[in-house]
């Protein structure tokens, strides 16, 4: 890594501060390990079977059978006490919860369910599933490899076409078993629906607990299903607004570690951080570039607050808004070129569009209230953001500024954050008086709103990209 | 715009002990925990209470200001109105009395705003009071600013008189 000369001066003179600045940190997660792809053989060329799930209550009807997964036989596997059989009931069951909870199908799991042989993993009895109402089918198995490694089968059925419409396979290590359900998860709505995968994905969030005037908050990591769950710092400082890299290896977030707001990027494998701008003015509102390479961050010098940009390797800044209001956040396009932005230099907390080199800055909206926390959708076509018109709202637009829709109705819902795949926006809901707050998600259609489960309350979460 | 009923507006028993009872509308329950404990006074000090809090002390400075150790702010407004100038003129003069205590302000927000604008937004209400104590001759060096957003409520309600209360930029004694 290349540092250049004032930054290694700096880090020097400032050698005790940032040891210091690890004080909050827990002991490191590691990363998780790769999934391989076992093999993609005879998946349908057909692509998607009709509609998208913008519209997602046509799909609340069908139901899918999703029954344990089969082994070939039984072993002890790290990822279950009981070995590879009982692991194949619980990946359906994680199958099963995430096509419920996101109110896309009806799906029916293991436990109300016959338990298929392994034989008949690729030889459904088509007429005992049409019996029971089942219109989609999924089957799979776990095999134990004698390395230790799980490689673990999905298969979807048309139970009306008795036709297999897709099957994939993974292979993973022990500890990874949830993401092979998650995985086959994906390939059931992806196909399906024709849409994008998400449930492969983490959440990076605030935990928070303790009364409203002493909150404590620390940073937390944990599944698209809420499974998994880490805390990495242990509360003794405020932390706040985490960003996940785009590869995982990586948080931006807000410490309060030395008694000022400054974002750090917080290295998950080894579990240490650092300052991202060491300029000795507060810095706020981290934000990734879609490569990874750039990072946007707000800095408040003598109470002005303006956007810069820096590399993710360090180096020197670049100012990218320059006016007397409060310039802050941002979130680029997919495609890097462009970013939506908030500021008040028209006299409210308003969106703005600028190029990724600042230039073009031009307001956006201008339909009444306020705009705030815009963030730019994955698939580009949507800008998500925070409408404060009396209580403070999810809402949606197109880039433009057109198109309001107002997806939440709560008193304070605040800071969208897109799944992966651009079709389900979370945010956090504060309650009035008592301040408890907790993550809650909503699909595009806003009809589709349930809260996620969290062991402690919940702010700022941030959604990852699917995992690599 | 509503302005709190809580503010003191005498200021001209500045630095006497009379304050101590003048200021009895505010509690006095300010942000941060009541210091360490502080050898005995010196004598350089005013000779109010005998054995009162040392000077450099956060109990020295509120004992000596009062409630005016805070200013209040309008909705998503940073501005100083004259109730907040005469505070921050005793600020002042208690600064010019004592040249060695060094402050923070501390800026905040009302839980009525999105986390990091509020962040930002409470960086300006405290550099708005620093601006303040500068223009009154405070030297720029003795003051510093960190802003808590609305992280640090001294109000619990979710009610307008409990956010007029969130809107404050303290000054605190940090030794």
């Amino acid at each position: 890594m290349i540092m250049r000369s004032y930054l290694a001066l700096s880090l020097a003179l400032f050698a005790a501060p940032l040891a210091a600045q690890n004080e909050d940190l827990g002991e490191p997660v590691g990363e998780g390990g790769n999934v391989e792809t076992a093999f993609e053989e005879n998946a349908s060329e057909e692509g998607g079977l009709t509609g998208s799930v913008t519209d997602e209550s046509d799909w609340q009807d069908l139901g899918i059978a999703i029954p344990a997964f089969a082994t070939d036989r039984e072993r002890s596997t790290p990822a279950n006490a009981s070995g590879t059989g009982a692991l194949g009931g619980e990946i359906a069951r994680v199958i099963t919860a995430n096509l419920r909870n996101n109110g896309i199908f009806k799906p029916t799991g293991p436990d109300a369910l016959p338990k298929p042989s392994f034989a008949q993993i690729t030889a459904p009895s088509w007429s005992s599933w049409n019996g029971r109402g089942a219109e989609m089918l999924v089957k799979g198995y776990v095999r134990a490899r004698d390395d230790g490694r799980l490689v673990v089968g999905c298969y979807l059925y048309d139970v009306a076409l008795q036709d297999e419409l897709i099957r994939e396979g993974w292979v993973v290590r022990p500890a990874d078993w949830r993401r092979a359900a998650h995985k086959c998860s994906d390939l059931i709505y992806a196909r399906l629906t024709g849409e994008n995968p998400f449930f492969d994905s983490r959440i990076a969030y605030i935990a928070e607990t303790g009364p409203k005037d002493k909150r404590v908050k620390r940073l937390a990591i944990m599944d698209s299903d809420g499974a998994n769950h880490r805390f990495l710092t242990l509360g003794s400082a405020t932390a706040l607004t985490p960003r996940y890299s785009p590869d995982y290896s990586q948080l931006l977030y807000l410490s309060y570690v030395d008694g000022n707001p400054r974002i750090y990027v917080y290295d998950i494998g080894t579990g240490k951080q650092k300052l991202v701008a060491d300029t000795g003015n507060p810095t706020l509102a981290p934000r990734w570039s879609p490569d990874g390479r750039s990072i946007l961050y707000s800095m408040a010098v003598n109470g002005n607050t303006d956007i810069y940009r820096v590399s993710a390797n360090g180096g020197r800044s670049v100012r990218l808004t320059n006016t007397p209001g409060i310039d802050v956040g941002g979130s680029y396009s997919p495609d890097g070129q462009k970013i939506v932005f908030e500021s008040d230099r028209s006299g409210s907390q308003q969106c703005y569009v600028m190029n990724a080199d600042g230039s073009g800055q031009r307001r956006i909206t201008f339909f009444g209230g306020r705009c705030a926390t815009p963030e730019w959708s994955p698939r580009g076509d949507q800008i998500a953001f925070t409408r404060i018109a009396g209580d403070f709202n999810i809402a949606v637009m197109t880039p433009a500024g057109r198109n309001l829709r107002v997806l939440t109705n709560g008193w304070q819902d605040e800071a969208p954050t897109w799944a992966p795949n651009g079709r389900i926006i979370q945010f956090f809901r504060t309650a009035r008086n008592s301040g408890r707050s907790g993550l809650h998600q909503v699909d595009l259609t806003g009809r589709n709103e349930r809260r996620l489960p969290t062991p402690v309350d919940a702010s700022d979460p941030a959604w990852g990209p699917i995992r690599p | 715009m509503t302005i709190p009923n809580t503010r003191i507006i005498a200021i001209a028993v500045l630095s006497s002990t009379a304050l101590l009872g003048a200021c009895a509308k505010k509690a006095p329950e300010e942000l941060p925990p009541t210091p360490q404990a502080t050898a005995t006074p010196t004598t350089s000090g005013p000779s109010t209470a005998p054995s009162g809090p040392g000077v450099g002390t956060q109990a020295h400075f509120e004992q000596a200001v009062g409630s005016n150790a805070v200013v209040y702010f309008d909705t998503d407004r940073f501005n100083i109105d004259s109730t907040d100038a005469a505070a921050l003129q005793t600020q002042a003069q208690y600064l010019g009395q004592y040249s060695q205590v060094t402050i923070t302000i501390e800026g905040h927000a009302d839980e009525r705003g999105t986390r990091e604008y509020n962040v930002a937004l409470g960086e300006r209400r405290a550099n708005s009071a620093k601006n303040y104590l500068v223009s009154l001759g405070i030297a720029a060096n003795r003051i510093s600013t960190v802003s808590f957003g609305k992280e640090r409520p001294i109000a619990l309600g979710s009610n307008a008189e409990a956010w007029a209360q969130n809107r404050r930029a303290a000054s605190v004694v940090i030794n």
